[in-house]
């Protein structure tokens, strides 16, 4: 129901933000979230950044890959493969 | 993450569906929100799930529910020569009771496509003779950018800005399935981009009044496969929770200054769902301070609606009672370049997105 | 004269026409035949033809990478292309809106002059009309082309068989997106163009390396979704595309994820999508990426004798989708 995007802010002036995605930039206003920083990756929905998008990711994927190797709540055979190399990157 | 990693883990987590699934009787689970309706079609997520676990699409697209006499009514704004109207492009096929506004621009109505509420505030500016109106349809994610836009034009001194509000709140369309007996779910795909604003804590009745679990989850196709995870766990052991899947960027108490001004700007009303029905306070209606931003107030309309009887089941669409397929008119009256009912309105819709991938279950070449 | 701009006059038949085809057009597309200034052109053909029109209309009319003008040039161009014939001659009609600078337009003339020459293919006749203020959006454009069918080449939508690859020239979307992100405030850098090119040669090479290529189609209005399943349909196959094998390029895929578009459905101004016998695959590969406008080629799927008349794409997690016919406008997504 609500297409949204992350999105690297590059400059801030007054309550503007512009911010880039994969090289595709555009002004998005900051009056919803007016704690966004230069540098913060944000949530883009409709021309507002609506919230700072956390390096949680990286934690989560690798928690999931970990568990897909064997680790507690989803226990199952140790499948091959390590964990934690997948903590480089995020989608954003 | 690469591509063949990506790949490799959504393998896995397939296995592990297929494994907590295993033995466990026929399980529905709702996606909830249009956009997951789509993410799940476009990766080609259903047709990697075990046959005894169904998704079904809910009531989750803001525009397929924007009912009949809503559109009537901004079509008749749309109409007047003092009027210009500033939409979601998603809007234009939706149907009133007798045209759409994507008639009514090709019969000469000043109808502009905006990306951002805030673009409506330039149409304004440039536009000072004019009153131009934004079609404010969402949900909880939208509603504060067109409150947002309502306040940035107090403080422009913008005076000729409007909004027509069909917004809507997700946890009381939630409410009703649960309380509609007809309606089977085991589980809820919870909106992303809605937790974003409103926080998790709005979800909770699920599990405490009706012990049904739910999971708020992103829209990568991993990010759903881990959620529907999560939800055979839960349903394997027997538990009913409200999970957060997408702490990238839902917080428990979701955005703060959103809900502020959503608080500031709207107050709830009782709305018209097209397809279901009347759903207590679950709509957004402009406060009596900000009344001169209320096109309805400013510029009362009467028009009369045409009810239509057809053959449409998107009422149980909707609700997840039956398929698509189940309905007569499915592609055939009813295709998404003519469309009849809801949720082949938009691309998000049920409808639309069956139309256009099929049931999901595409056995290609197998 | 700079500033100068379209009158009513300019369209009249009289001295400002004659100074717009003095001035503008004979200086741009001039060449024996045209020079003639007679009511055609006569030229001389052999064998079977090719001919083809399409009319041009684009907002904006000047975009990274080119304008309506190179755009009309190159859309003739490669349609005839794509039925396997040489291109030899193009006509332009022009239609002006009161008021359009005649700056630009100079240089929409000089655009088209470029690509055909480019492309070996001589302006020979065109007209020039000016309509009223708000009659027209600044300018729109028909070319039509003809040009000479290769020998031995046998091309058609119905000829695909099951088992043949599908290979695609380059990136896709890059001409939507440029047109797209002008149009809803994206900013795009500066390597992000349109990929308007004249096919005319690429398509040459592969005919000469590969004369069994069984259908060549550009994916414009509509992008590959529509050219798929349209051969998917007439030749009775179903086609199977691999998702990760399609190139695209970030940028192009932020503003489709931005705007909630699918690449698949972007128009392209200059790719080629071609049908060749399995065997044959590597050899055409190779051939296309030899040329500049080939050079990112790929191999993205193959032909099926499941699913007939059906396009599939497998997607990145493993699974399969159904890829549709497009419906109709491109307009943002927002909810």
């Amino acid at each position: 129901m609500c297409l949204a995007v992350p999105a690297k802010v590059l400059e801030i002036k007054d309550s503007l933000a512009k911010v880039e995605l994969s090289g595709v930039m555009r002004d998005v206003s900051l009056m919803l979230l007016p704690e966004a920083k230069i540098g913060d990756y944000v949530l883009v929905h409709a021309g507002f950044a609506m919230q700072v998008v956390e390096e949680k990711e990286v934690e989560e994927m690798n928690a999931l890959f970990a568990e897909m190797n064997g680790a507690p709540r989803m226990v199952r055979e140790a499948a091959e493969g390590g964990s934690g190399r997948l903590g480089q990157e995020t989608r954003a | 993450m690469d591509k063949k990693q990506e790949r490799e883990l959504a393998g896995r987590m397939v296995e592990e569906i297929q494994r907590l699934a295993e033995g466990q009787g026929k399980l529905r689970f709702m996606e909830v929100c249009g956009t997951h309706t789509v993410s799940i079609f476009r990766a080609g997520i259903r047709q990697l799930l075990p046959e005894n676990v169904e998704l079904v699409s809910g009531p989750g697209c803001p525009v397929c529910v924007t009912a009949d006499d809503y559109m009537d009514l901004a079509i008749a704004y749309a109409k007047r020569e003092d009027v210009i109207i500033t939409t979601f492009g998603d809007m234009l096929k939706v149907p009133g009771s007798r045209s759409s506004l994507g008639e009514a621009m090709a019969e000469g109505a000043d109808i502009r496509i905006v990306y951002s509420p805030l673009d409506s505030l330039q149409v304004a500016k440039d536009n000072p003779g004019k009153k131009v109106v934004f079609l404010a349809v969402g949900f909880e994610t939208t509603a504060p950018t067109a409150a947002a836009t309502v306040l940035a034009a107090e403080q422009q001194g913008i005076g000729n800005l409007y909004l027509l509000s069909a917004q809507k709140l997700v946890p009381p369309a939630l409410r009703m399935l649960l309380n509609d007996p007809e309606v089977h779910v085991d589980g809820f795909l919870l909106p992303g981009h809605v937790a974003v604003v409103t926080g998790t804590e709005v979800f909770d009745f699920l599990a405490e009044e009706y012990h049904m679990p739910g999971i708020v989850t992103g829209f990568e196709p991993l990010e759903i496969l881990r959620s529907l995870c999560r939800l055979l766990q839960q349903k394997r052991e027997g538990r009913a929770e409200v999970g957060n899947e997408y702490g990238s960027v839902v917080r428990k108490e979701g955005n703060p200054v959103s809900r502020r001004i959503l608080e500031q700007v709207y107050e709830p009303v009782d709305a018209n769902w097209r397809g279901i029905g009347r759903i207590e306070k679950s709509g957004l209606r402009m406060k009596e301070a900000y009344r001169q931003f209320d096109i309805r107030q400013v510029l009362p309309l009467a028009v009369a609606s045409v009810q239509k009887k057809t053959a449409c089941r998107c009422g149980e669409v909707l609700r997840g009672i039956v398929t698509p397929y189940d309905c007569p008119l499915f592609g055939k009256a009813c295709v998404p370049t003519h469309a009849i009912g809801p949720c082949m309105v938009s691309v998000e819709g049920v409808c639309a997105a069956w139309y256009k991938y099929g049931s999901g279950r595409f056995t290609y070449g197998r | 004269m700079a500033g100068e701009r379209i009158t009513l006059a300019h369209g009249a038949g009289g001295k400002l026409s004659q100074e717009l085809m003095q001035e503008v057009i004979l200086p741009e597309f001039g060449n024996p035949l045209l020079n003639e200034l007679h009511d055609g052109a006569a030229v001389q053909m052999s064998g079977k033809l090719a001919f083809t029109t399409d009319s041009y209309v684009v907002r904006p009319l000047f975009f990274a990478g080119g304008n309506i003008g190179k755009l009309a040039v190159c859309g003739t161009v490669n349609d005839l292309a794509m039925t396997g014939a040489v291109p030899r001659y193009i006509s332009a009609g022009v239609i002006l809106e009161e008021g359009f600078l005649l700056e630009d337009f100079r240089s929409i003339a000089h655009s088209m002059k470029e690509a055909a020459e480019e492309a070996g293919i001589l302006i020979v006749t065109g007209d020039t009309k000016v309509v009223g203020k708000g009659q027209a959006d600044g300018i729109f454009i028909n070319t039509a082309g003809i040009g000479d069918i290769l020998p031995d080449v046998h091309i058609s939508p119905k000829n695909v068989k099951a088992g043949m690859k599908v290979l695609l020239s380059g990136y896709l979307g890059d001409h939507a997106a440029t047109i797209l992100a002008g149009r809803h405030q994206l900013e795009l850098p500066d390597s992000i163009q349109t990929d308007c090119a004249p096919l005319a040669e690429l398509v040459q090479s592969l005919l000469r390396a590969v004369p069994e290529t069984a259908v060549l189609r550009d994916p414009t209005r509509g992008g590959l979704a529509a050219v798929l399943n349209e051969i998917a349909e007439a030749s009775g196959v179903g086609i199977l595309i691999d998702e990760e094998a399609i190139p695209v390029r970030p940028e192009v895929q932020g503003v489709c994820d931005i705007l909630g578009f699918d690449p698949l459905y972007l128009a392209n101004e200059g790719k080629v999508v071609a049908f060749v016998p399995e065997e044959k695959a590597e050899l055409a590969l190779q051939t296309m990426r030899n040329h500049k406008y080939g050079k990112d080629a790929c191999i993205i799927g193959e032909a099926t004798a499941e699913a007939a008349g059906q396009v599939g794409l497998r997607t990145g997690i493993g699974g399969i989708r159904v890829v549709d016919m497009p419906l109709g406008n491109l307009v943002p997504r927002i909810c």
